[in-house]
């Protein structure tokens, strides 16, 4: 298998790949997310609980599962970097913790929100919003240790090691609500059972998470590309792209 | 095993002549101590309820406080590349490490704990609740100070950034401590919540040691 994905490690394809699926990706995300937000947020009937206020599940919930997404794929990527010492991959971890850190912002942010009038707190020391927040630091630790070197190379493996230590806070956040007595309830949606929604609410919602992880993945995409021209600014090929963009522009 | 005894016996004399890079962490400990009582006002029953919390609060602290020096002057003085030029069994070096880290910084807390249990009021049953979370509890907060130490070792502001990094991993360490003092504050059985700090002891226990070895070869380059 790892004959078959080498070539695309080289920064230059890996480079030209993600200018290749950014449109794509960012155009689908664009179309899902209004789709998934408009029909959640105007469409779908009000709860006969919570009146309007539970439609803000359509912007929490779908970042929240991306803040683990994307942890996950950070480790995975970081996993890949030290073990295989691929550098696209250490790149690919830098360019997804600032995503992943502002997804958590929004899960915990849109869930305070709702607790105000739901719980009638902003914030209470539950475990599954506790180890969200521990999710937050771990993604500014991330982020903080890939900056902290002189030298660029030792940051981005340091962080990459952390990134995969953070990885056991990711089944305590998954499963708190099953451990732990919380306020947070249960999973609504399950692969096995039958989702705790009506019909009319959880389409909109299954779209919204889709767009949340297009999202994710075409703006990992568009800091990639980013990070592979820093990284590579000296190399030959990458001189060449910005000689020609200067010749057009 | 000669080389985990040579480095052990290194780090003794090391600890025995810099006698500032264990005592400081422990009058800070100290010290920490007593500025609650101080803050908050001499109200013995407020005290002695949230003793736990602040005892457990200021040994993280002074973990984290000498863990800093963990690795640096090997660093420094070149001691870590030469080990990991001579193709030494880094791990002995890293377990001497940080078993002597918890001989220095953390058993002595413990033998503090009746001393401090006095200074703040608590009772024998939570004095021994406080005594059993440190025992299972400070390894594991050496260990991660010590990835941590290791991780940021030639980080351009290390110090700060240790603490960033770490303290958040001690979140759940934290909070099944105080869940078992809580329990034993109101006689309850806590041996549920120990299982659960002997399990993440285990783990780390068989997993941080590496990631420690990973980080300082990182640094060493």
């Amino acid at each position: 298998m790892f004959k078959w994905l080498d070539p695309y490690a080289k920064p230059e394809t890996l480079y030209r790949i993600c200018g290749l699926w950014f449109p794509w990706l960012m155009t689908a995300a664009v179309v899902t997310l209004l789709l998934g937000t408009v029909w959640g947020l105007a469409f779908t009937p009000a709860d006969y609980q919570q009146g309007d206020s539970y439609r803000i599940i359509h912007i929490h919930v779908p970042s929240a599962i991306w803040s683990m997404g994307a942890y996950s794929s950070m480790a995975i990527a970081a996993l890949i970097a030290l073990v295989w010492q691929v550098k696209a991959a250490q790149w690919a971890v830098g360019a997804i913790a600032p995503i992943g850190a502002v997804f958590t912002v929004i899960a915990l942010f849109t869930g305070a929100a709702w607790g105000k009038p739901m719980w009638g707190t902003w914030w209470v020391w539950d475990a599954r919003l506790t180890s969200e927040l521990i999710l937050l630091f771990l993604y500014l630790g991330v982020i903080a240790l890939s900056g902290a070197f002189a030298d660029r190379q030792t940051g981005a493996k340091a962080s990459a090691l952390l990134a995969i230590v953070g990885v056991v806070n990711l089944p305590i956040i998954h499963f708190s609500v099953e451990w732990w007595n919380t306020l947070h309830q249960g999973a609504t949606i399950t692969k096995f059972a039958k989702p705790s929604i009506d019909a009319s609410m959880l389409w909109p919602l299954l779209i919204s998470i889709l767009a949340f992880g297009l999202w994710l993945a075409a703006l990992t995409c568009l800091r990639l590309k980013t990070a592979i021209l820093q990284n590579e600014q000296h190399r030959p090929w990458v001189r060449q792209l910005a000689a020609s963009a200067v010749k057009e522009g | 095993m000669v080389m985990f005894k040579a480095a052990f016996v290194r780090e003794w004399r090391l600890l025995a002549r810099q006698k500032a890079d264990w005592l400081n962490p422990l009058m800070f400990f100290l010290i920490v101590l007593t500025l609650f009582p101080l803050g908050i006002g001499a109200k013995p029953n407020l005290l002695a309820e949230i003793a736990p919390g602040i005892i457990w609060i200021a040994a993280l602290l002074s973990v984290l406080l000498g863990a800093e020096r963990l690795f640096k002057d090997d660093f420094r003085q070149g001691v870590l590349e030469q080990l990991v030029a001579a193709e030494q069994p880094l791990l002995a070096y890293v377990l001497a490490k940080i078993v002597s880290s918890w001989c220095s910084t953390a058993l002595p807390l413990l033998l503090m704990s009746p001393l401090i249990a006095l200074l703040l009021g608590l009772d024998s049953a939570a004095w021994l609740a406080v005594l059993l979370t440190l025992l299972l509890g400070t390894p594991l907060l050496n260990l991660l100070a010590a990835l941590g130490a290791a991780l940021t070792l030639s980080a351009d502001k290390g110090g700060i950034l240790l603490a960033l990094l770490i303290l958040p991993l001690y979140i759940p360490l934290l909070i099944f401590a105080s869940a078992a003092v809580d329990q034993a504050s109101l006689g309850l059985d806590y041996s549920g919540q120990l299982a659960v700090l002997s399990a993440m002891l285990c783990l780390a226990l068989a997993l941080v040691p590496l990631a420690v070895l990973k980080a300082l070869k990182l640094n060493v380059g």
